[in-house]
């Protein structure tokens, strides 16, 4: 109990679910042997923290922000460029991660300070301008951050698939899997310390203030400067998030972390598994990433089939996917403004 | 007044201090900000024939962005309605438009003004009717029932977005479509040395036409002072027998319309479209509509000049710097007036 900091799931299904996804990345690796379900189960950790964060700012703050993949972005960026400037080696991994997170902490109180003292709303506008003149940015330094390719990053060769430790139940154990148990271990530590952050006093006044902020500050709490200091803690706890991506995907690129797509997956995850809950990350990426394995491929199936039908088939390639998650997104956002962990919790 | 009976008070005609200058020509500033900038400019830029070039074709941007921009703006003054979904009517109008450009081939191709105009004129009216059937579409069901909340709004409207710019893969297919100008409108013409490509000349004529006779419908019509009393009032509007729902469609679907039309003329001066071209041009329309004052015509014109222009000049002074140069522009113009150059005083 003093681990989930006194927020249980309150649900049975819920708490059944939340065990499964708990267990299933926990022991991924012997249970689910081989690479593309390791990579799938390192890619929700992520995600989980990732959603979460951005969960602190949309469902605590009631702050809409479409520069999150930015701050993602950044801490992936500090890890490239630390190793690749320094060498590899451990202590330029950290302190990549630590310069991505400071960066990602000052840029967000910047934009914070700039554009929540006048109107909350600016700052899902300026977050919007300032997120994609960043990617074109990215993009076009390519003397600095690798332009359009990308950069590989190397890794010390202990969490490198080179690298062998022996055997156990059968599952031989590389440095890849160790690998994963670092980005296991420091999203499970990540999402504990959020959890923490929310049921905190502080996270009771954020949620006082999305609830109303007029009344907030009329009670006596500086409301800019709560908003400021949680997109700060957002924005830096996606970074964070970020530089585990790039340890573990040992690349990064703008279409992996600064992507539009990668922050409407994020947009999607938290209206889906649930606003204003922590575990509706949790649940809502377990979902998601592996109903996007799933559906994709369900997707183009239906498609072959109808292929003789005029436009249908269009409407269910593969390829519009995202066009059925919109429509998904519309609904939900109508009908389950608390996800799913709302319904489970039976609160509205 | 004039004849003082003996014995009164001793005459003391009030002597109206004139404000200092500064002071009165404050709430002037925002206006000269436009012809202060060409000055700027002119001397910034040595040669005087490439300052008129990229004179003319920073106001024909700025005036293409306003005519995008305009319906946001008096959508958001109006009933607080932040319409994220704004691009998928320039995406639509480009496409529509195109279409019917490709289909009216032969009246484009051929070297007559009257018939490239008339071909100009039918692409832009289907254009203008689909986005604005759109519009109306999009109003009724995705954004009506959201009223009074900004952070669904934005939600919403965003999936909204999402689904459009999918539609538009589905009906057109992924590829970007090249569209050639009409015959007569190609090239430039040559005035003090300096080339001016002509339609960018037309495109200024279009826009401030669109400028002009928005300020006289809001000006000088019942209608308009119908929509600015509802920017500063919209219950007392509804309070004296208005039907401010009804005024707040018309409006939405003139500017989807508008929009529509910005897309047709964005898609001639770029002469090739993408289904992401609305979410491109988007950015620059939050950038203006925030610089402006969100809800104010006049500041969304202003502010939509400024960004046409600065872009202009820094792509020609300074290439590397054009890419932040309007994220900058908006961060000076929110330290200098944190609401816009010409905010819009609302009655609450």
């Amino acid at each position: 109990m003093r681990l989930l900091s006194g927020d249980p799931p309150k649900s049975i299904v819920l708490s059944v679910l939340l065990i499964a996804v708990l267990v299933a990345l926990a022991f991924a690796p012997f249970l689910f042997p081989g690479s593309r379900s390791l990579e799938t189960a390192a890619r929700i950790c992520i995600f989980i923290v990732l959603v979460a964060s951005y969960d602190l700012l949309l469902g605590y703050g009631g702050i809409v922000s479409f520069a999150h993949t930015m701050f993602f972005g950044m801490g992936a960026y500090g890890v490239a460029i630390a190793t690749d400037r320094m060498g590899t080696s451990y202590g330029a991994l950290l302190i990549g991660a630590l310069v991505g997170m400071a960066v990602a902490g000052v840029v967000a109180l910047l934009v914070a300070l700039l554009s929540l003292r006048v109107r909350a709303i600016f700052f899902a506008m300026i977050t919007l301008a300032i997120a994609s003149a960043v990617a074109v940015l990215v993009s076009q330094l390519s003397g600095f951050t690798g332009g359009e390719d990308g950069m590989n990053i190397r890794i010390p060769r202990e969490l490198t698939p080179a690298f062998r430790l022996g055997e156990v139940f059968g599952t031989r154990i590389t440095g890849k899997i160790l690998n994963y148990y670092v980005v296991f271990a420091a999203c499970l530590a990540l999402f504990l310390l959020m959890l923490r952050i929310v049921n905190s006093p502080f996270g009771r006044v954020l949620q006082a203030i999305r609830e109303n902020a007029f009344r907030a500050e009329a009670i006596g709490y500086r409301v800019v400067l709560y908003r400021a200091m949680a997109t700060c803690l957002s924005a830096m706890i996606a970074a964070l998030a970020g530089s585990l991506f790039a340890l573990w995907l040992r690349y990064v690129g703008p279409a992996t972390t600064l992507g539009m797509e990668i922050m409407m997956d994020i947009l999607l995850i938290v209206v889906i598994g649930g606003m204003g809950t922590m575990y509706g990350a949790v649940v809502g990426t377990a979902i998601f990433v592996l109903a996007q394995n799933y559906l994709k491929s369900l997707m183009g199936g239906l498609s072959e089939a109808t292929a003789s039908l005029p436009l249908i088939p269009d409407l269910l390639s593969p390829d519009r996917w995202l066009l059925w998650l919109g429509v998904l997104f519309i609904l939900s956002v109508y009908f389950f403004p608390t996800g799913i962990v709302g319904r489970l919790r039976g609160t509205r | 007044m004039s004849a003082q009976s003996p014995g009164a008070a001793p005459s003391h005609a009030p002597t109206l201090t004139r404000l200092p200058l500064s002071e009165r020509l404050k709430p002037w500033l925002p206006y000269l900000l436009v012809p202060v900038l060409m000055v700027l400019g002119y001397f910034a830029i040595d040669s005087s024939s490439s300052w008129l070039t990229l004179t003319v074709s920073g106001l024909a941007m700025g005036m293409m962005i306003f005519v995008i921009a305009s319906g946001m703006t008096l959508v958001f003054g109006l009933m607080d309605v932040i319409n994220f979904g704004h691009g998928a009517f320039i995406s639509f109008g480009a496409f529509v438009g195109t279409s019917v450009l490709l289909a009216l081939g032969t009246m484009t191709g051929a070297p007559s003004l009257l018939l490239n105009l008339l071909a100009i004129t039918g692409a832009v009216m289907a254009a203008m009717i689909v986005t604005g059937g759109i519009g109306f579409a999009f109003e009724r069901f995705i954004v009506r029932p959201v009223y009074g909340s900004h952070l669904k709004q934005i939600l919403v409207t965003m999936g909204g977005l999402i689904v459009a710019e999918q539609l538009i893969y589905v009906i057109w297919g992924g590829h970007e479509i090249v569209i050639a100008r009409p015959e007569t409108l190609k090239g430039a013409i040559t005035f003090a040395g300096a080339a001016l490509e002509k339609y960018r000349l037309v495109a200024v004529a279009v826009g401030l036409l669109v400028f002009l006779s928005l300020r006289a419908v809001l000006r000088r019509t019942k209608l308009g002072l119908i929509v600015r009393a509802g920017v500063e009032n919209p219950e007392m509007v509804q309070a004296l027998g208005y039907n401010i729902t009804r005024v707040f469609v018309g409006v939405f679907v003139t500017g989807s319309a508008l929009a529509g039309l910005g897309g047709v003329m964005w898609a001639l001066y770029q002469e090739v479209i993408t289904a992401h071209m609305g979410n491109e041009i988007m950015i620059l329309v939050f950038i203006v509509v925030i610089i402006g004052g969100l809800g104010s015509v006049e500041g969304c014109f202003i502010g939509a000049l400024t960004v046409g222009l600065v872009q202009n000049y820094a792509a020609f002074l300074e290439p590397k710097l054009a890419l932040i140069s309007n994220i900058a522009l908006m961060v000076a113009i929110l330290m200098w007036r944190p609401m816009g150059m010409v905010p819009v005083v609302k009655a609450k």
